[in-house]
């Protein structure tokens, strides 16, 4: 199968286990072309792209831009600070006058979960998700499961990953959770008892308040940042404390009896979820990711292009 | 469908050797000449010679293959993406003279592609090609080899398929001719 079963990429949820290894498989040679002398392909030269960023990002939105660029699309961006968002304007009033300047694919990120899905189904351009809110955030996920494939090789049967940190206010969480399982890894998740959603052991991950036990049963680490923007509440007394049951130090990780493997989805705290040595170790892949996150954003715009209706 | 063969395997054999000692010819011992097949199936052209060529001279050749899927110009004009074989081209052909082989040379759009995809890895001295077989009545592009192991005069409604006892069991040439209902 050569081709996506969906038209748009809103989370992994909706996408199947071939549609992952798809978009994997595809970001192997993109891989190579990004680390070519000369890094551009020119497959997209006829196709515009809107990247709708209603919400802050660096590290997404370049990654986004530099794929789309080596692509050879075109580009326009968007930010919500400084537009007429701000003067009150909706989001499908935006929307539509951008499309309006003949746009085939648009990425958005926006604070509000479902508004990939509400955009996808009222205008008529391919939506990649880049972020919606608390809940999806699938091609941080799909670079994940890329940088752990490149990593500990293809079959992820029986891998065991955990997540820790702020699993209720993270969309990376949620998307990497559907993604590993679907191709057949083991999750937990980590964290204190009030940043841990309630059911979430409906989803069938494993469910796990200690630190050192969930470290001593991963392959990898996927340690997230606190969403402090996203909390309305005080979850925890402080980041100390935070930082002293769920840090992850380089004293801890080399008491562990097995070399795991740490990925950090960015931005780093450094000295609250782990710390510069651990960050910096050789065990770590954070920099790997933000690389292959080029390749797999190139493979998943490739792959949605090619349903892009001709005119 | 009719099948008939056009090139049996001793005769393939013989082609194959043909082209090698032309390649010999133009580049006596291949000391600024790199010698690319293109994915997916130019890259059993590319072996065989390899082969040959390394046997005759007693040294390695450089070899590589490239894929031309990101540079085709059909994309989105088929129902389906092409998924891309490997690029394997670990030197630069900055100055060097390359030989690019394919199997089947058609149309001549995949050759423009590679011509295309070439560029990324530097600018030849001179390129030229190689195909092993030449369906010279369908060009769609100004493309004409320089090394041809035959030429064949087919229709467009026909196929040419070029097997390898490596990949297929055999090494021979195929022609199937749709057969037409209305005859």
């Amino acid at each position: 199968m050569n081709n996506l079963s969906v038209d748009h990429l809103i989370g992994i949820k909706d996408l199947t286990r071939q549609d992952i290894e798809l978009i994997l498989k595809t970001a192997d040679s993109f891989k190579q072309v990004i680390n070519r002398p000369i890094k551009k392909v020119p497959s997209l030269r006829d196709i515009t792209i809107a990247n709708l960023f209603f919400e802050n990002s660096t590290r997404t939105k370049l990654s986004f831009e530099l794929a789309e660029k080596r692509l050879s699309a075109d580009v326009i961006n968007f930010a919500a600070s400084g537009s007429s968002v701000k003067k009150g304007e909706t989001l499908i009033d935006t929307v539509n006058n951008i499309l309006a300047m003949k746009v085939d694919l648009v990425v958005m990120r926006h604070p509000n979960p479902g508004a990939a899905k509400f955009l996808s189904e009222r205008i008529n351009a391919r939506v990649v998700n880049a972020g919606d809110g608390t809940h999806e955030h699938p091609t941080q996920a799909l670079l994940d499961a890329y940088s752990i494939r490149e990593k500990h090789g293809d079959d992820f049967t029986g891998k065991k990953v955990v997540i820790v940190g702020d699993i209720t206010h993270s969309r990376v969480a949620l998307s990497n959770i559907f993604c590993l399982q679907k191709l057949g890894a083991e999750v937990m998740v980590c964290g204190p008892t009030t940043l841990i959603p309630k059911f979430i052991g409906e989803l069938g991950v494993k469910v796990e308040h200690n630190l050192r036990k969930a470290l001593e049963w991963c392959d990898v680490a996927n340690m997230l940042r606190i969403q402090l923007e996203r909390q309305d509440i005080q979850y925890f007394p402080t980041l100390r404390e935070y930082s002293m049951l769920f840090g992850l130090d380089k004293k801890l990780l080399d008491s562990l009896n097995k070399k795991i493997t740490i990925m950090h989805p960015g931005p780093i705290n450094r000295g609250v979820e782990i710390t510069s040595d651990v960050a910096d170790s050789d065990q770590s892949i954070i920099l790997q990711q933000v690389e292959n996150g080029v390749a797999v954003r190139m493979a998943i715009i490739y792959l949605l292009a090619s349903k892009i209706e001709r005119n | 469908m009719e099948k008939r063969i056009i090139l049996n395997s001793r005769h393939f054999e013989i082609t194959l050797k043909r082209l090698a000692s032309q390649l010999k010819e133009n580049h006596h011992l291949f000391e600024n000449t790199v010698l690319i097949g293109l994915q997916p199936r130019g890259i059993h052209v590319l072996s065989r010679l390899k082969k040959i060529l390394e046997h005759d001279l007693k040294k390695e050749l450089t070899c590589g293959q490239l894929d031309i899927t990101f540079y085709r110009d059909d994309f989105r004009r088929r129902e389906q993406p092409i998924i891309p074989s490997v690029t394997n081209i670990d030197f630069i052909i900055e100055n060097k003279n390359v030989v690019l082989i394919d199997d089947v040379l058609f149309s001549g759009r995949t050759i423009r592609s590679g011509l295309d995809a070439l560029l990324a890895f530097g600018r030849p001295k001179k390129v030229e090609l190689l195909v092993f077989i030449d369906r010279h009545f369908e060009r769609h592009l100004p493309i004409q080899p320089d090394y041809t192991g035959k030429i064949v005069d087919t229709l467009s409604s026909q196929r040419v398929s070029v097997e390898w006892k490596e990949t297929e069991g055999e090494d021979k040439v195929v022609l199937f001719t749709q057969e037409n209902k209305n005859e």
